[in-house]
Order: structure tokens, then C-alpha cells, then sequence
């Protein structure tokens, strides 16, 4: 049956088309490949999801090669939310891009644009799906490598310079990860997850176990940018393409806090990374940090687009702030906010491609007036805006709530305090753009982005309205996530 | 459930008004026509819960279930009926008035000005009748960014101004204190409902209710206790209209309306009376009380003055509801209804002198009072009625505080009153003496009374705080199921 093999398909899909567009060699067929791709993962996602709220953890055996030695692709309650995230923006995103990409990219690159936005899918939804630790590796790298290209393809010129940036530190970071996994292999003999969770009991607090812990985490954590890892993010979605920006800021980061996950809970075990050892404390500083420090730089910025990149790397203090605090009440805060934080930095991205296809570069003054000349994007963004604020009736609230909720159990209410003062950071920077485009003259004869860019960015915008009135569906998803993951090991 | 009882209805009515205004901006005739009729509509819905609501049903409706275990809804109790009536039946006369005010001084952006005064209005409703503390916060936020465009209406560099000072505390207050108050109540008591004696009994011992007062009454900005007052006189720059309906009826009242309903229904009254750590409310309350009069007292700009005498009488009513008696918070919830028409007949007045004069300032009104006569009889008799002077509204009010305050022997609370009573008479009574007696000065000939639509709706609520006084038993009914602890 065609459907027993979903997870593979998840990921073989993209994988195929990608080559495939290449032989194309039309931009127009590229981009409908892509398009047609984008949806085919994304029904593919949501039935493994209902397939696994359904009848629990699906494995299956790639070629039939029994794990642990063949390669298992593991679908659970973590990561079946994380594979429907991923498409779902991939599915937003290709429609939106046809006019994006034509404006910001030369013609005869289309296809390999495709060509590579595809491998870039195909490695972060094989990152999320695999339940082999060396696949893990070998996906990331994909995902990587296509995204250096992606950032690379920047009209701007300091887009190759974010680019080399970012592929020194991905190198750095994807490096760590194999040490890693090595290290594992070294111990245990398996490259399997799901087995290493077992083995890795018997090697507990052996010097190399604890050397591939550190390694996997520094490793994953300048992926995924953690404060201070962060250095690489602001400059490659402030240059990368529009389309590259509002797509990498809604998934790449999102599948390494998974790994964190994956890592942190499932390999190694919560109660031992997080109680015997001193990651929890050291992970809640550094993301308090990320919060403050990012935020405030954020307010500071000219580059409308850097100043959201440094508000991502904020909003992803919150994911690991929640992570940090070790409840499942705190890890369904930092998971739902995952999701929350896709969709509204998603949307954001994307109207700004919308404010850069008729503007150009967008900095702060090109949004002058733009409340008057592009009407719906504006107030696109002062809706995505306002859920990273954290306003009730976005998703942003609802993120707030169970995080704040999480710092009181553990009646650390200065935690409960901070993490809301820095909310108000956000207002801050939300309101200069709000500022700009209602309370400016316009600066020139700009027309409303084409539907074609406008309908997905409200798409996304729309589902940050409506999963913050709404939550049965996000919040039950975090919440069976974090669940499964605090009941890893216990 | 009938459609008429359900309250969903009533935030639905200036919703889909707002949508009908946005569609017809291009005819200014047929929008303004929408707006009487939503608002009319509204009204008629309101009314029309009145009767269920006296006879003790709570009539209630679920909106959506936003939180595991914690769903949006409406649920009707005395108090948000009171305040409900209030606001929608006010925003009928003040949408006559907005119609000649806008037209008279030829306001731009006039749709965007009616779709976020239904959309605020919505919000209102949905605080009036909000069923447990996350459906409150969600509207309140929602009230304060819809009349965000409003207090930024003209887009100068004032209102610029005042609107981020407008947004700061009020969002910053809500967001930094409010929620986390609201957070911290639901994890203690596993519940965010109103209910009478409150939720928060024998789960919260005396230090804790304490600090959580302090992060409910500073947390509800729109209260407007010092010191976190400033949004309010800055929101003046806002059209004559908004300041009128809003930042005296709608906004502020929104703001002690969630104090008192927070006191009453999440504290609870016994629960909270004669513990030590929360004495200093009524403390806070009080001297907000004094220093806003003696503030509107030295303040020339009239719409300024006014602001501060709102700031004042804003606290009145937390300062009634935080002596925890029965007759004040009774007091406390008539006083919602009496500073109302009373407050926003003045601002009528002032919109009136502005737009038929041009004048702004107080020291600039000697001998008005013989151009508009009418206009200055109308703010005469709002000026009485928040001195408190009978028979008028506000004596009715004042009355059930300061019997409540001496019933407690709380003396300090009846200087308060008095004091402000006096200071009260102090910054109104010179504008009425210099109108009616002083001469005019040089060169203030050339005009007459305002457009006929604003002098009808001052009319109208010049007459309505008169009939507050002789017909003050639907609000005391309301009032007093609610201090009876239903």
C-alpha cells in the first residue's frame, strides 16, 4: 500500500523533484513542480499526523532493513507537528515566491533556485522524520548546504558575505554534531535513536558521553541560534532572498530546537542532562539573555528586515526558555511557541518581500506611508506584529500564557516578570513600524503587492488570528509533544 | 436560547456595523445613517437582557474554547448590564454628536473614525459582559488598539505623541502586571470565572492577595490611579467625540468597571475585608482623588481640566469599591452611570465651544455663556451634578460612598470626599461664574450656539443626569443585586 510508505515518501518526494527541476529547466515548470511538491508533502504530513494521534509511533524500515541497523524513520507525536509546520509553510510559501522570485532573482536561475529551495525541504523534513542519528547528519548537511546557496542568491552584495558567514558557522556547528554522533557510535555500537536511548544507559557519566553531549549541544545550538550562536542569523535573513528569508526563519531554526529536543529527551534523557547536569540553568540564562539582549537590539536596528532576524532570535529564547524549565507545562509553552513563532515570522517575512517587491530594500523609511499605498500588507504586519508582542487573540498570547503559567509552578515569579517585561520590548519595535507606515507621507507611488504575494502572507496571518482564539489543535499537539518527551526517560 | 438573549448578539450587532461603515465610506450620508442604526440596534439589545437580568437569570454565551480548560465567554451580571446600558445608550447621542462635530470642523479620515468607534464599542460590550477574566483581558486589549487610530486621529506629532504614551502604559500595564495577575490567579485557583465571593478564597493567603491586588489595580491602566495616569490627559489631543464617549465613558469606565468586578467577583469582598495587605488601595485611591483636583484646578486648557476631574472620579469608584462595604460598592457601581452622563455632557460643551468659538482654553470663556447659553446650561448642569449636588446624578452616587465610608468609620475616606467636593466646586464653578457673568471680552463677537446635532445630544444628556436622580431605581436595582453579593 501506497500510504505504508508515507514517511518515506515525506521525504523521497522533494528529494526526487529537486534533480528534476534541473532537467527542466523552465522557471515557470520549476516553480510549478515545486508548488505541486510543496502540496503533496504537506497532505503527506498531516496524514502521518493523524495517523500517529491515531494509532501512536509509526516506524518504518527504509529498504525493509531491520533497525537498528538499516535506517528507521521514526514518526511520533514530537515530530509529526514538526513535519506539518514545515509544509504547510513550504505550501504558503511557493505561491507567494512565483512574483518574489521573479523580481528579486535573474531568470535563467530559476530552476536551480527551485532546485535547491526543494533539497533545502527535503533535508529539514528528513532531519525531522529520521530516527538515525548519522541521517540526521547527513540531512542537515543537505538542508545547509541548499541554504548557503539560498542566502547566497541575495540581490544584495553582502548576501554572499552572510552567506560564507553562515557556512563557516553551519560547518563549525554540523562538525560538533558528527563529533557527536560519533562519540555515540564509539559507546554504544548503534546510530539508531531509539536504541541509542537504551544503550546509552550503560555508559552514563563516562567522559565521552558527556563529550558528545557538549558537542551536540554547542553543535546544535549554533544551528538552531542560540544567544550567543547567534551571530550568523541577522545578516542572512536580513540579504538572503525574500522568499529564502520568509521560509528559512519559519523552519530552519524550528527543526534544530527538534533536534535539541530529540537530543536533550529522547537520547540522552531529561533527568540526566537537565537534573544531574547543569544544561537546564545554563539553557534559561542564555535564553533570558537572548530575550533582553536580542530584543534590545532589535529596537535599534535600520534594516527592517535585521531588525525582525534579531526579534527571531528573541522569540527563539522563548522556545528554549520553555524547553529550560523542564515541566510539561514549560515544554508545551516553548513547542506551541515553535509553532506560533513559524507562523507569525513567516508572515511577517513574506509581507516584507511584499514591501520589497515594490520598494526594494526595506528599510525603515520605505515603510513610510504604507498604510495608505500597500493597505494590506501593513496591516498584515501590524497583526504578526502584535502576536510577537503577545497579544490576546494571536498566537503569540497563547505561547505567553503557558510559558508565564510554567514559571509560576515553579514559583519562580521573577521568571514570570521578565518574561513579560520583555514582551514589551517587542512593543517597541512593533510600534516603529506601525509608526512608519500610518504616520509617515508616503515616500512614493507604491501599489499593493499582487494577490498572489498578498493571499499566502494573509493566510499565514489569518492562522496566527485564529490559532490564538482557538488552540485546541496546537496546544493539544504541544502538549501530547511534551508529554512523550518528559515521559522519555523516567 | 432566543437570538434576543443572547449576548453574543450584542458584540455582534457593532461588529458587523463596523464592516457596513468600512463599505459605505464613500457616501457619507448613508455611513453616518449605519452608525445611528448600530447603535440604535445596540441599544435595543441591550435593553432587551435588562429584564432577565433583574429577574436573577444570567444570560450567557460561549464564544470559542481559546485555552484547555478555559473558554471564551459572555455572561450577563448586574454590573456589566449597568455598564453595558451606559456605553450603548450613550453612544447612540454621541453618534449624533460626532455626525455635527466632524462635519461642523471638516475632520478627515472620517470612515476609519466611525469603524474604530463601532469596533471599540464591540469591545466594550464583550468587557460589560465578559463571562471570566481571559475573555475581560482579551477585549480590554482589544479597546485599547481600536481607539489607537482614534487618539492618534489627526497624525500630527502631538497625537504621535500622545499616542505612544497612550499605548505604553496601557499595554505596558496590561501585559507586564495584569496578565501576569491573571496567570498567576488561574494557577492558584484553577478557575478565571466571576463568581460571586470571588475564586480566590482559602487558596491565596494574605500576602499573596496583596500582591496580587497591586498587580490587578496598577495592571488595569485604564483606571487611571496615579501614577499611571498620563495616558488619559494625553488622549485629549483625540476629536471631541472620542474624548466625550471614550475617555469618559467607554475606556476609563471599562477600566474601574474591571476593578470593581475584579474586588467583587475574583477577591471577594469578605474574603478580602479587614486583611492588612490590601489597607493601601483605598490609600492610592484617595490621594489620586486629591491630587488630580488640585491638578484640574491649576489646568487652563478646559479639555485638560476635564481630564484630570475624570482621573478624579475615577478613582471614586475604586476608592467606593476598596472600603469593601455593601452601600459603597453599591455607590461605587452607580457612580459608573453618574460620572458617565455627567462627564460627557462636558465634553459635549467643550467640543461645542471649540467648534462654534474656537476656544480651548478656560481663561477664554468669560461671558460664552451669553453666545451659548444653552450650551453652558447643559455643562452647568454636569458640573453640578459631579460636585454632587441635588437632584442630580451624581449626588445619588456620592451619596451611597459617603454612607458606606462613614457606616465603616472610615473618616479618612469622608475627608477625601469632602475635600474633593470642595475642590470639585473649585475648578468648576469658576468656568460657569466667568460664562454667565463676567463680560465678554474684545473681538469674541461673530458666532452662536454649535450645529444642531451636538446641541441636541448635550440636550439629551444634560437631561439624562437629571433623570438619574429622579429615576435612579433601574440602576439601584442593578446596583444593589451587586452588592448584595449575587
Amino acid at each position: 500500500m501506497l500510504t505504508d510508505h508515507l514517511p518515506a515518501l515525506q521525504v523521497v518526494v522533494p528529494l526526487m523533484a529537486a534533480p528534476l527541476c534541473v532537467l527542466l529547466r523552465r522557471g515557470w515548470a520549476a516553480w510549478l513542480l515545486a508548488f505541486a511538491v510543496s502540496l503533496a508533502t504537506l497532505a503527506i504530513a498531516i496524514a502521518l499526523l493523524l495517523q500517529v494521534q491515531a494509532t501512536g509511533t509509526i516506524s518504518y524500515l527504509l529498504g525493509s532493513w531491520a533497525a537498528p541497523w538499516g535506517i528507521e524513520y521514526r514518526v511520533d507525536a514530537v515530530n509529526a507537528p514538526l513535519l506539518v509546520l514545515v509544509t504547510a509553510i513550504a505550501a504558503v510559501v511557493v505561491p507567494f515566491a512565483r512574483a518574489s522570485v521573479a523580481a528579486e532573482i535573474p531568470a535563467a536561475q530559476h530552476y536551480l533556485f527551485w532546485a535547491t529551495w526543494l533539497l533545502c525541504l527535503a533535508g529539514l523534513l528528513g532531519v525531522a522524520i529520521t530516527g538515525d542519528a548519522f541521517n540526521v547528519f547527513v540531512f542537515l548537511e543537505i538542508a545547509s548546504l541548499s541554504t548557503y546557496v539560498l542566502i547566497g542568491l541575495g540581490r544584495d552584495r553582502r548576501a554572499l558575505m552572510a552567506a560564507y558567514q553562515y557556512l563557516i558557522m553551519g560547518t563549525i556547528g554540523a562538525t560538533f554534531i558528527v563529533i557527536g554522533v560519533g562519540l555515540l557510535y564509539l559507546m554504544t555500537g548503534t546510530l539508531n535513536i531509539a536504541d541509542l536511548a537504551v544503550r546509552i544507559g550503560d555508559v552514563r557519566q563516562v567522559r565521552p558521553e558527556l563529550a558528545a553531549l557538549a558537542f551536540l549541544t554547542v553543535g546544535i545550538s549554533l544551528k538552531l541560534a542560540l544567544f550567543p550562536l547567534h551571530l550568523w542569523l541577522p545578516n542572512a535573513y536580513a540579504y538572503a532572498p525574500s522568499v529564502a528569508t520568509a521560509f528559512l526563519a519559519a523552519t530552519a531554526t524550528k527543526v534544530a530546537v527538534y533536534l535539541l529536543l530529540r537530543f536533550g529527551f529522547t537520547v540522552f534523557g531529561q533527568s540526566h542532562v537537565f537534573a544531574n547536569l547543569p544544561m537546564g540553568k545554563m539553557l534559561l540564562v542564555l535564553s533570558i539573555a537572548a530575550m533582553f539582549v536580542a530584543s534590545t537590539v532589535a529596537i535599534f536596528q535600520s534594516d527592517i528586515k535585521r531588525m525582525f532576524a534579531y526579534s527571531s532570535v528573541a522569540q527563539i529564547g522563548y522556545i528554549t526558555l520553555g524547553i529550560s524549565m523542564l515541566s510539561v507545562t514549560g515544554l508545551t509553552g516553548g513547542i506551541v511557541h515553535l509553532f506560533n513563532h513559524g507562523l507569525a515570522k513567516g508572515a511577517i517575512f513574506m509581507l516584507l518581500g511584499c514591501v520589497a517587491l515594490r520598494t526594494g530594500q526595506p528599510s525603515i523609511e520605505r515603510l513610510a506611508g504604507l498604510g495608505r499605498r500597500m493597505p494590506l500588507t501593513a496591516a498584515g504586519l501590524v497583526i504578526a506584529g502584535l502576536s510577537l508582542i503577545g497579544v490576546p487573540g494571536t498566537v503569540g498570547f497563547v505561547s505567553k500564557w503557558y510559558l508565564v503559567l510554567a514559571a509560576l509552578e515553579r514559583g519562580w515569579w521573577w521568571l514570570a516578570m521578565l518574561v513579560l517585561l520583555s514582551s514589551l520590548l517587542a512593543v517597541i519595535y512593533v510600534w516603529r513600524v506601525v509608526e512608519a507606515c500610518y504616520f509617515r507621507e508616503p515616500a512614493g507611488e507604491w501599489k499593493e503587492a499582487p494577490l498572489s504575494m498578498v493571499i499566502p502572507a494573509w493566510l499565514l496571518v489569518a492562522a496566527c488570528v485564529y490559532f490564538g482564539l482557538d488552540t485546541t489543535v496546537t496546544v493539544g499537539a504541544a502538549s501530547d509533544a511534551a508529554r512523550a518527551l518528559m515521559g522519555a526517560v523516567q | 436560547m432566543t437570538l434576543a438573549s443572547d449576548p453574543a448578539v450584542a458584540l455582534a450587532v457593532p461588529a458587523l456595523g463596523a464592516v457596513l461603515i468600512a463599505l459605505a465610506g464613500r457616501w457619507p450620508n448613508l455611513r453616518e445613517t449605519i452608525t445611528l442604526i448600530t447603535a440604535a440596534l445596540l441599544f435595543a439589545v441591550v435593553v432587551a437582557l435588562l429584564p432577565q437580568v433583574l429577574a436573577g437569570e444570567r444570560p450567557a454565551a460561549l464564544l470559542l474554547t481559546m485555552l484547555p480548560g478555559l473558554a471564551l465567554e459572555l455572561r450577563v451580571e448586574p454590573l456589566g448590564m449597568l455598564f453595558a446600558l451606559v456605553a450603548a445608550g450613550l453612544w447612540i447621542v454621541n453618534s449624533i454628536y460626532s455626525v455635527g462635530y466632524m462635519r461642523a470642523n471638516e475632520e478627515e479620515h472620517q470612515t476609519r473614525f466611525y469603524v474604530c468607534f463601532a469596533v471599540a464599542l464591540a469591545s466594550t460590550m464583550g468587557i460589560a459582559f465578559a463571562g471570566n477574566l481571559l475573555t475581560l483581558f482579551l477585549f480590554y486589549e482589544a479597546l485599547t488598539l481600536s481607539t489607537y487610530p482614534l487618539v492618534t486621529h489627526h497624525g500630527t506629532p502631538e497625537a504621535k505623541r500622545a499616542g505612544r504614551l497612550y499605548l505604553g502604559i496601557l499595554i505596558g500595564t496590561s501585559i507586564g502586571l495584569l496578565l501576569l495577575g491573571i496567570v498567576w490567579t488561574w494557577w492558584l485557583a484553577g478557575t478565571l470565572e466571576f463568581k460571586p465571593g470571588g475564586i480566590l478564597a482559602g487558596v491565596a493567603d494574605e500576602r499573596v492577595i496583596g500582591g496580587l491586588l497591586a498587580l490587578y489595580m496598577f495592571g488595569i491602566g485604564k483606571a487611571a490611579l496615579m501614577p499611571l495616569h498620563r495616558w488619559l490627559p494625553a488622549a485629549m489631543v483625540a476629536p471631541t467625540p472620542v474624548s466625550a464617549l471614550l475617555h469618559a465613558v467607554a475606556v476609563v469606565k471599562a477600566g474601574v468597571f474591571s476593578v470593581v468586578k475584579v474586588i467583587v467577583y475574583v477577591f471577594g469582598v469578605e474574603t478580602i475585608a479587614g486583611m492588612k495587605s490590601v489597607e493601601w488601595l483605598p490609600v492610592v485611591a484617595g490621594v489620586t482623588i486629591v491630587i488630580a483636583s488640585i491638578i484640574a484646578l491649576r489646568s487652563d486648557n478646559l479639555k485638560r481640566r476635564l481630564a484630570y476631574s475624570t482621573v478624579s472620579q475615577l478613582s471614586y469608584v475604586v476608592l467606593a469599591a476598596a472600603l469593601l462595604t455593601p452601600l459603597s460598592v453599591l455607590g461605587a457601581a452607580l457612580h459608573i452611570a453618574a460620572h458617565a452622563v455627567s462627564k460627557i455632557t462636558l465634553f459635549f460643551a467643550a467640543g461645542a465651544i471649540y467648534t462654534a468659538a474656537h476656544k480651548t482654553e478656560v481663561s477664554q470663556l468669560d461671558g460664552i455663556g451669553r453666545r451659548m447659553p444653552f450650551t453652558m446650561t447643559a455643562f452647568t448642569i454636569g458640573a453640578l451634578s459631579l460636585i454632587g449636588i441635588p437632584p442630580l446624578a451624581g449626588f445619588v452616587s456620592k451619596w451611597y460612598i459617603l454612607a458606606g465610608a462613614a457606616a465603616s468609620g472610615q473618616l479618612a475616606a469622608v475627608a477625601v470626599l469632602v475635600a474633593s467636593t470642595l475642590l470639585n466646586a473649585g475648578y468648576f464653578l469658576p468656568i460657569v461664574y466667568a460664562a454667565f457673568f463676567k463680560p465678554p471680552r474684545e473681538g469674541d463677537a461673530g458666532h452662536g450656539e454649535a450645529p444642531m446635532p451636538m446641541l441636541l445630544a448635550m440636550g439629551v444628556t444634560a437631561l439624562l443626569t437629571m433623570f438619574l436622580f429622579a429615576f435612579a431605581d433601574q440602576p439601584l436595582a442593578l446596583a444593589s443585586r451587586l452588592a448584595a453579593g449575587e
